[in-house]
């Protein structure tokens, strides 16, 4: 049996009808097909929050001159900073230790004699909370830009010539607003992607030889390509279907805007799930254990979705080989086609290149399943 | 052609990796009848089936089946073959038509050719009323036909059934066998594994599996031929005849002995030669009688003979006391036991008793509510109303208390299969709470007495099935509980296992320990002192073996098998019902 068999329409659609019934009947499968996404979608788009809102931020002002106060008032004014005025370096620092404050500003008693001398920076200290790095780094950054912007201000002010400073005015393109839901939640449609496609289709094929089924219909006329496809097509229909469902979720409930064109998606999207699909036939087909095939889905294809796409965490800001095994993972072009598609629309050179790499891998893991999916009960590949 | 083999087997043989499931086995399979193909878990029955219906590959040697190679005319060869697989091979989520539709597509039963052989099938298996099912709704043994019903709508020329009758109660059983009787009538022809001998028995020629190899082929009437004269029934025993039944098994012209109600039943090395009356002490009255032989008979005297009826462990066993108020004719007892799971009432008011040294049988078809009196009885599940006690311990109220008195042997060894053997001792004497010193020592006594030491850094689950069975055993029984409950503990083990472990039972129930055992074989049944049988959540019948059996026997016949007692006890019991409907 080396071809696969020609394909009878008939033993096919009997086959898919009958996948149909299975998915319709199990009420885990339309679970994990319609309930599952919306909630991950919700999670993702109001649960999780990457903007940075006000931060708390403490400030002990030893000084009490002109100087501290007008520093003082720019904190206060600034809108991402929440400021705690302390009364003393101790008070400050607790609140800092049980992580009211995120940080903490100190003027020391000496700070408008020193900023006069132009020696400032030697008067004021900056402690932040470490425990929280991204936070930390930001509020770092973030005072070192306002005390620039003070500094300079002030010199103007007197007349005097501002130190050269190039204005930083940043400018996001395709997420003029920055707010992450609009990228968590392309990003998101990809885990419910994998989800659906690994999860769901890792338990089929296992079933079918748990409860002994796979014997019955591999004693039947059924060749490998009928056999291939009905485990493919229904659940293929079922991701796209609740693929549509999450995009109409995403658009119109939670109103992230949508660029791109529909047939892209829908091409791309086909494509990422033919591959999820395929991974999860195959871990299916070869550990014939639902249990493990479910656990081998959740770490093959959910994990790496979820860490390695590039959906929450940059991948630029990973370290390099962690960098390089991302080129693995399928959900990394997804990630970055739905994103483009979302937020930027149909810029080709990234569309094309992330195309390709799903086209490779969908080729790819649903290769290995059907040269795994043997006509015989042996493990050994057909002869 | 049609007098020709419809399956050749040359030198086929089945190797993987951990060992060979397969020796060289050579048979021809006869057209147009049913051939068993018997033999305990592990014989090779089910990997022979796999290679017949082209699933497997033989490693080694030949084999065609209706004058095709199975892998590689295998397209050619599923238009003309059913197989059955284990469990039957159902989408339990669809409908029985559904099942049928799916199954007739597949096997491209089209235009009026479907409608009628639907009709038919459905007429056949008597499905006809429960076509809009889900599959996963019906009794095991409607599941059984319609996996047949399935299988059949290829009209395959050659039929494989892969242990069909396991679950299946055994009216159900009887109605398959008459059902694949008809359609080896009409030509087809039919090879039927099972675990059961007296299953096999009524088959046209059987194949003894064991262990890999080929122990006899041939019809079951020649191979009982050779044990003609060699069985005996021995009758009116007084006194214990688990005491007789041991001395015969020390005669050396006994080859094998089980009980059979209140009778012992013999099997001796040579024809007319049977053992001295006198040394058997069974009492004045007890004499010989020559039964008709079993397959079983010759199955057991082909492997060897029995086990012989010495029970070192029993020797080992100290008498088991029983503490003052505690009442002996009492050790185990059900009052109007009920348990409903929502409108279901899986028992309904069982009430019974098991003195001190007594086994007792809990017999009845799957569901019928056998598991769910067991599991209350172990306090596992909390009855609805009624009582469960042992030893005067209600196991509602003081359950852990009761369960210390209790050795527990599951179905299929529940031990764990990959701890070693000395582990598996050590956990289980540890959880019945055995330390130190005494627990080094029972471990170290059934080591002893059950031969286990060459297999003590060998992982449970890759024992020998005899070893395994015995580790499990052990593991019940060495925290010395004065109340042993086994669950189907024989289902899957050869006959000589089977023998090995009831001997050992017997010895314990000698030393005053008392049993209460689960079982779906008939004969197994026949070595209990009292029987309970389970039916639709009722005890419909109880008493000693032979009383069931007389109960169920009509005027003027002969004596029925236990099997053939319980068919009739139910089938009375569903008569009532009508009745009272009516």
């Amino acid at each position: 049996m080396k071809r696969p068999g020609r394909i009878d329409p008939r033993r096919l659609l009997a086959l898919c009808r009958k996948e149909g019934y299975q998915i319709v009947r199990d009420p885990s499968s339309i679970l994990i097909a319609f309930v599952l996404p919306v909630v991950l979608l919700f999670i993702f788009g109001y649960g999780i929050n990457l903007d940075t809102s006000s931060i708390r931020l403490g400030l002990l002002d030893e000084d009490g001159g002109a100087e501290a106060r007008s520093f003082a008032a720019v904190l206060a004014g600034s809108p991402f900073i929440d400021l705690r005025v302390g009364l003393s370096r101790p008070a400050l620092r607790e609140e800092l230790e049980n992580g009211s404050i995120k940080g903490m500003v100190v003027l020391s008693s000496d700070f408008s004699a020193k900023v006069r001398q132009g020696k400032g920076e030697a008067a004021i200290q900056v402690l932040t909370d470490g425990s929280e790095p991204n936070t930390a780094s930001f509020l770092d950054s973030y005072l070192q830009g306002l005390w620039q912007v003070w500094l300079s201000q002030r010199a103007s002010d007197q007349g005097l010539k501002a130190p050269t400073m190039t204005s930083l005015e940043p400018r996001f393109w395709f997420n003029p607003t920055t707010v992450s839901r609009n990228f968590l939640v392309p990003g998101s449609i990809s885990v419910i992607m994998t989800v659906i496609g690994a999860l769901l289709t890792s338990l089929v094929v296992a079933r079918e030889w748990e409860r002994g089924t796979m014997e019955a219909l591999l004693s039947t006329p059924v060749t490998r390509a009928e056999l291939l496809l009905s485990k493919i097509l229904p659940y293929y229909l079922l991701g796209m279907v609740a693929m549509l469902l999450c995009v109409l979720v995403a658009t119109l409930l939670m109103g992230v805007p949508l660029r791109g064109s529909l047939w892209l998606l829908f091409i791309v999207s086909s494509l990422f799930l033919g591959s999820s699909l395929g991974l999860g036939l195959l871990l299916s087909t070869v550990t014939r254990n639902q249990f493990v095939a479910a656990q081998a889905a959740l770490t093959a294809a959910f994990l790496p979705a979820t860490m390695l796409s590039g959906f929450v965490f940059e991948i630029s800001s990973m370290p390099p080989p962690v960098q390089a095994a991302t080129y693995l993972v399928p959900a990394r072009y997804f990630v970055s086609a739905l994103q483009t598609l979302f937020q930027a629309g149909d810029v080709w050179p990234v569309l094309a290149l992330n195309t390709a790499f799903l086209l490779f891998s969908a080729g790819f893991w649903l290769g290995l399943t059907a040269l795994k999916t043997g006509r015989r009960l042996d493990r050994d590949r057909v002869a | 052609m049609n007098d020709a083999a419809a399956i050749i087997i040359r030198a086929v043989q089945y190797r993987f990796d951990g060992g060979t499931a397969l020796h060289a086995l050579d048979v021809d399979i006869r057209r147009s009848v049913i051939t068993g193909l018997v033999g305990p878990d592990g014989a090779g029955k089910t990997t022979l089936m796999r290679i017949m219906a082209g699933l497997l590959k033989a490693s080694a040697g030949q084999i065609l089946v209706d004058g095709l190679d199975p892998v590689t005319e295998a397209a050619e060869l599923r238009l003309r073959l059913g197989y059955m697989p284990q469990k039957f091979g159902l989408y339990e989520d669809l409908t029985v038509q559904e099942n049928l539709d799916l199954y007739a597509d597949l096997h491209g039963v089209l235009g009026p050719a479907r409608a009628s052989s639907f009709a038919h099938l459905l007429a056949f298996t008597d499905l006809a009323r429960f076509t809009g099912r889900p599959a996963g709704k019906l009794s095991g043994g409607m599941k059984q036909k319609l996996g047949l019903a399935c299988t059949l709508l290829g009209s395959p020329r050659v039929l494989l059934l892969d242990e069909p009758s396991v679950g299946v109660d055994p009216i159900s059983r009887r109605e398959l066998w008459k059902m694949v009787g008809t359609l080896a009538d009409a030509g087809m022809t039919i090879v039927w594994s099972t675990a059961y001998l007296d299953e096999a028995e009524r088959c046209s020629e059987v194949l003894l599996m064991n262990a890999g190899r080929l122990e006899y082929a041939g019809t079951p009437a020649s191979l009982s031929e050779r044990m003609q004269g060699r069985c005996l029934q021995l009758r009116n025993i007084v006194g214990s005849r688990r005491e007789v039944l041991q001395k015969a098994l020390r005669a050396p012209e006994v080859s094998d002995g089980v009980l059979q109600g209140e009778s012992i039943r013999l099997v001796l090395r040579r024809a007319d030669e049977p053992p001295q009356l006198d040394g058997l002490q069974a009492g004045p009255e007890a004499y010989l009688v020559e039964v008709r032989p079993r397959l079983e008979d010759a199955f057991v005297d082909l492997l060897g003979g029995g086990p012989g009826g010495e029970s070192v462990l029993a020797e080992h066993m100290p008498e088991t006391r029983v503490d003052r108020g505690v009442d002996a004719a009492a050790m185990i007892s059900a009052d109007a036991l009920t348990r409903r799971f929502g409108d279901f009432v899986a028992t309904d008011r069982i009430s019974f008793r098991v003195r001190r040294g007594e086994i007792f049988g809990l017999l009845g078809p799957n569901g019928a509510g056998k598991s769910t009196t067991f599991k209350m009885m172990c306090g596992l599940l909390a009855p609805s109303s009624g009582t469960a006690q042992v030893m005067g311990l209600d196991l509602k109220t003081s359950a852990s208390h009761a369960r210390r008195q209790i050795g527990y042997m599951a179905q299929k060894f529940a031990l764990y299969g990959n701890l070693s053997v000395a582990q598996n001792l050590s956990f289980f004497s540890g959880i019945y709470g055995l330390r130190g010193d005494i627990q080094a020592k029972q471990i170290a006594d059934m080591v002893r007495v059950f031969e286990l030491q060459p297999f003590l850094a060998t992982q449970a689950g890759a024992l020998p099935l005899g070893f395994k069975q015995r580790l499990a055993l052990s593991c019940a029984i060495m925290h010395q509980p004065p109340l042993l409950f086994l669950d189907e503990p024989t289902s899957g083990v050869d006959p000589i296992t089977r023998r090995e472990f009831w001997t050992h039972i017997n010895g314990l129930v000698e030393k005053g320990v008392t049993v209460m055992v689960t079982t779906h074989f008939m004969d197994e049944a026949e070595y209990c002192d009292r029987i309970g049988l389970i039916y639709r959540g009722r005890m419909i019948a109880a008493g000693t073996p032979d009383r069931l059996k007389q109960q169920a026997t009509r005027a003027g016949e002969e004596e029925i098998t236990m099997a053939e007692a319980f068919i009739r006890l139910v089938e009375q019991d569903d008569g009532q019902r009508e009745e009272l409907r009516a």
